[in-house]
C-alpha cells in the first residue's frame, strides 16, 4: 500500500495539496471549502454525482479556474494566478470530458503537440530542419512512438483524428498526455462512453502508467467498478462539498456516500 | 453564332497566332498573383491561428508601407526605416493581442470579426494623422530594388520583363517557402496548427494562446510590409491600396482559408485568369473585366467546392 499511514511521511509525499478551496460563477457555488491532497505516485480518484464539481476542481488543479477562495499547493510551492500553459510548463497535463484534441491532425501530430513544451532547438535550425534540430526531433519523434506502441494505436499514425471513432480518439488524448511527461495527469472520465472492451483496455493503460512511470494519476470516473479496482484514494464530492476521502473499502462503507448515491430512505 | 465564335475561338486563335503576347500577359498576370498571394497569406496567418478574418490587412499593407516611406520622408535612413516598420508591425501585433484579442477570448467569431473592422478605422485614422492623407511614391531605389526592364526576342516579338516585377515574384516566393515551411516542420508551427484547431486543448499541453497571437500578427504584419513594398512600388503608397486587400477574398475563397498551398495557388489562378480575360476577352465587353473577373471565378468556385482547393474537409462526427 503506498498510502503511508504516517501523518508525518504522507506529508513529504504530497505532491498537490487544495486547501479550503471554493469556486463561484456570479451567484452559483460550484465548489466550496474543499480540501484534499494528491500524494505522489498515487492513483486519487475524485467521484461524485452529476454537477457535484469534480470537473470543476479539476479545472481549478490546471489553471482553467482560478479558485474564489482558498489555494492550490504543487510541489510545495504555493500556487499564484495559475493559467493553463503555465500549469502545464509545471507538470500537469489532463485530458477533457469531451475530448480536446487537434481534429485535423494525424495522431502522430496530435501526440507531437504535446511534446511542444519539452523542444528547445533554435528556431532557424528548425525552418531549415537541420542540425540539432533534426536530432531533437528524431529524439521526441521516438518517444512519441514509443507511446504510440505503448497505447497500441499504430495502425491510426498518420490518420487524422477528427475521422476516429470515439473510443480511440481518447487513446489519442491520454498519449498526447503522456507525452508531456507530466507529473501529475488530470484524467476527466477517460472511459466516459466506452464500450466494456474499450474500458477494460483504458484501464490497462492507466494502472501502467502509474505503474511503469510512477506518474501521478487524479481521475474522474462514474464507473465505480473501476474506481474501485484503480484508485488508491477516492475523495467524494456532493453539491461542491467534499463529503467522504479514503481508500475505496473506506469510501465505499461511508453512509453519507451511500446517500449521496441511492438517496435517503425518507 | 458570330459571338460564340468571339468567345471561344477567336481568343485562342490570337493566342496561338502571337504567343509573344501570350507570355507577356502570362508573366504579368503571374506577377500579380504572386503579389496576391502573399496578402492571402497575411490572412490566412491569421485565420489559422485565432479563427478571425481580419478585416485590417489591407490597412495594414497601406500602414506599414506608409510608416516606411514616411520616416524616411522625415531623413530616417532608408534601411533603418525598413526596421523601424517592422518594428512597428511587432508592436501593433502585442497591441491588438492585449487590447482587441484578449478581452474577446470566447467571443462570436462574428464579434471578433467586427473587431478588425474597427482596428481598420483606427488605423486609417492613425496613419493619416501621422503621415497625412498624400499618395506616397515608394522608396523603391533607396531600398536597392531594381528598376528598368528586360526585353527578350522570343516567338518573334519582343517580351518585356519589369526588373521591379522580376525582384517582386522572387521576393515573395522566397517569403511564401519560409512560411509554408515555418508551419509544417517548426514546433511554433506545430503549436500555431494546434491553437487553429482547439483552443482547449493547445492551452492543456502549454501552448500559450497570447504568445501564438502575438506571433502570427507579427507574421501576417511583415507579410503586409512586403507586400506593401512592391504594390507601393507598383502603384504609389496611397489609401486606396487597400483595396487591392480585397482581390485577396476571392484568391482565399478558391484556395481555401485555412491553406497556405491554397493562398499560392488561388493567387496565381486569380492573378493570370484576370490578366487573360482582360486582354483576350475584354475587348468583348469593352474592357474593364479586370476589375470583377475575380469574383466571377471566386463564385463559380464556391458552387462546386466550398472548402476551396485545399482547404481542410469539414469533418464533423455525427
Amino acid at each position: 500500500m503506498r498510502a503511508p499511514d504516517n501523518p508525518v511521511a504522507a506529508k513529504q509525499d504530497v505532491l498537490l495539496a487544495v486547501d479550503n478551496v471554493s469556486l463561484g460563477f456570479g451567484g452559483v457555488k460550484a465548489l466550496s471549502d474543499v480540501s484534499f491532497d494528491i500524494r505522489k505516485g498515487e492513483i486519487r480518484a475524485i467521484i461524485g454525482p452529476n454537477g457535484a464539481g469534480k470537473t470543476s476542481m479539476l479545472n481549478c488543479i490546471n489553471g482553467f479556474y482560478y479558485p474564489t477562495e482558498g489555494q492550490i499547493t504543487f510541489k510545495g510551492v504555493k500556487r499564484p494566478k495559475m493559467r493553463p500553459y503555465l500549469a502545464a510548463r509545471g507538470g500537469i497535463a489532463r485530458t477533457f470530458q469531451n475530448v480536446a484534441l487537434f481534429k485535423s491532425m494525424s495522431t502522430l501530430d496530435n501526440i507531437m503537440a504535446g511534446r511542444s513544451l519539452k523542444m528547445h532547438a533554435n528556431f532557424f535550425w528548425q525552418l531549415f530542419r537541420h542540425g540539432p534540430a533534426m536530432k531533437e526531433e528524431a529524439a521526441h519523434r521516438r518517444v512519441v512512438e514509443d507511446i504510440i506502441d505503448f497505447l497500441e494505436i499504430q495502425h491510426i499514425r498518420k490518420t487524422p483524428v477528427g475521422r476516429l471513432p470515439y473510443g480511440l480518439q481518447k487513446r489519442v488524448e491520454l498519449g498526447r498526455a503522456l507525452a508531456m511527461e507530466p507529473e501529475l495527469l488530470l484524467l476527466d472520465e477517460p472511459m466516459a462512453g466506452m464500450n466494456l472492451e474499450e474500458k477494460e483496455d483504458m484501464s490497462r493503460f492507466i494502472f501502467e502508467v502509474n505503474q511503469q512511470f510512477g506518474t501521478t494519476i487524479a481521475l474522474i470516473e462514474h464507473d465505480m467498478g473501476v474506481v474501485m479496482d484503480l484508485s488508491d484514494r477516492v475523495v467524494v464530492l456532493e453539491y461542491g462539498r467534499k463529503i467522504a476521502d479514503g481508500t475505496p473499502d473506506e469510501v465505499k462503507r461511508d453512509q453519507r456516500v451511500i446517500d449521496a448515491y441511492l438517496g435517503v430512505a425518507h | 453564332m458570330d459571338i460564340l465564335y468571339k468567345i471561344f475561338v477567336e481568343p485562342f486563335l490570337f493566342m496561338v497566332e502571337a504567343p509573344d503576347l501570350l507570355i507577356q500577359t502570362l508573366w504579368e498576370g503571374l506577377v500579380s498573383g504572386v503579389l496576391y498571394a502573399l496578402i492571402a497569406l497575411g490572412f490566412v496567418l491569421i485565420f489559422k491561428a485565432s479563427g478571425v478574418f481580419n478585416f485590417a490587412q489591407g490597412i495594414m499593407v497601406v500602414f506599414s508601407a506608409l510608416i516606411l516611406v514616411g520616416l524616411y520622408e522625415k531623413g530616417v535612413p532608408a534601411f533603418l526605416a525598413l526596421l523601424l516598420a517592422i518594428g512597428a508591425m511587432l508592436v501593433l501585433a502585442v497591441a491588438v493581442e492585449r487590447v482587441v484579442l484578449r478581452p474577446l477570448v470566447n467571443q462570436p467569431d462574428i464579434i471578433l470579426f467586427m473587431a478588425t473592422f474597427g482596428l481598420t478605422y483606427f488605423l486609417i485614422g492613425l496613419g493619416e494623422l501621422i503621415f497625412g492623407g498624400n499618395p506616397k511614391e515608394m522608396i523603391t531605389s533607396a531600398l536597392f530594388l531594381p528598376q528598368g526592364t528586360t526585353e527578350l526576342e522570343m516567338f518573334g516579338g519582343l517580351v518585356r520583363f519589369q526588373h521591379l516585377d522580376i525582384a517582386a515574384a522572387v521576393i515573395a516566393s522566397i517569403m511564401i517557402g519560409v512560411l509554408a515551411v515555418f508551419f509544417s516542420k517548426t514546433r511554433i508551427g506545430r503549436a500555431l496548427r494546434a491553437v487553429a484547431d482547439s483552443h482547449k486543448a493547445a492551452l492543456s499541453v502549454g501552448i500559450s494562446l497570447n504568445q501564438i497571437w502575438v506571433i502570427v500578427w507579427f507574421a501576417a504584419g511583415i507579410v503586409a510590409l512586403v507586400a506593401g513594398i512592391m504594390w507601393g512600388a507598383r502603384s504609389g503608397v496611397s489609401f486606396s491600396l487597400q483595396i487591392i486587400a480585397l482581390k485577396a477574398l476571392p484568391v482565399l475563397i478558391l484556395g481555401g482559408f485555412t491553406s497556405i498551398p491554397g493562398a499560392i495557388i488561388g493567387g496565381l489562378i486569380i492573378g493570370v485568369g484576370e490578366k487573360l480575360g482582360e486582354f483576350y476577352w475584354g475587348p468583348l465587353v469593352g474592357g474593364g473585366i479586370e476589375t470583377w473577373l475575380a469574383y466571377v471565378i471566386a463564385l463559380l468556385f464556391l458552387l462546386y467546392r466550398p472548402q476551396g482547393l485545399f482547404g481542410e474537409k469539414i469533418i464533423e462526427r455525427i
